[in-house]
């Protein structure tokens, strides 16, 4: 179910702050976040967010066509290293 | 012979049928294309005269994305999904189930006919 319109998009406001700021004063800055939960929003466009995955920062640069979706979307969790015992596979990862 | 949108409609079925025959046209739009252009959705296909087909022509192009553009709609969504590479673009890129299924077993849709994978075993070991 998607939310409410009338909440508008959830963005955790330290990191829209951040932002905020990045763009008043022209700068272009890496952000750290760990909210994946945030939508990306037309302010975003043209920064690089770095979004943790639990593991690591990922670097992502935003654009437009990004909007709307959440930062969590391009940071993936999990690496699919081929299934054990599939000899192709066993190959491709002693490389 | 009606033929609409590049298809050919069954000339035994009803109308509100035989329009689902086009990519796009279900029931519902079938029935609201019909209701639009004035015709009874119980009339067969082959009774249907040729101003009414060039009505429901008219209507269809109008309100209505069908077959080729539709498609080609629904391609460029994918392909969007895939160069922003957000999850469910890497999920169409691999070919495996895009919503969050399981994919332990079944996802058979989407992974394809069954590949055997050597040394996998037969009965569950753990």
């Amino acid at each position: 179910m998607p939310r409410s319109v009338k909440k508008g998009p959830f963005i955790d406001y330290k990191l829209l702050a951040k932002i905020d700021k990045l763009n008043e004063t022209n700068q272009k800055k890496i952000v750290k976040t760990w909210s994946r939960a945030s939508t990306i929003s037309p302010e975003f466009v043209g920064h690089t967010i770095a979004v943790h995955n639990g593991n690591k920062m990922i670097p992502v640069y935003i654009s437009e066509n990004m909007v709307g979706h959440k930062l969590g979307e391009f940071s993936p969790t999990r690496i699919f290293r081929g299934h054990p015992g599939t000899k192709a596979e066993k190959a491709a990862r002693s490389k | 012979m009606a033929r609409i949108a590049g298809i050919d409609l069954p000339k035994q079925k009803k109308a509100y049928i035989g329009l689902t025959y086009i990519y796009g046209i279900g029931q519902t739009s079938a029935k609201l294309i019909l209701e639009k252009s004035g015709i009874d959705p119980n009339k067969k296909v082959q009774e249907l005269t040729e101003e009414e087909v060039a009505k429901i022509r008219s209507v269809m192009t109008s309100d209505f994305k069908v077959e080729g553009s539709l498609r080609s709609e629904v391609q460029q969504n994918i392909k969007r999904l895939m160069d922003i590479g957000c999850y469910r673009g890497l999920r169409h890129r691999r070919g495996l189930p895009v919503r969050g299924q399981r994919t332990r077993t079944n996802s058979r849709t989407r992974k394809g006919k069954k590949r055997t994978v050597a040394g996998k075993k037969k009965a569950p070991g753990k």
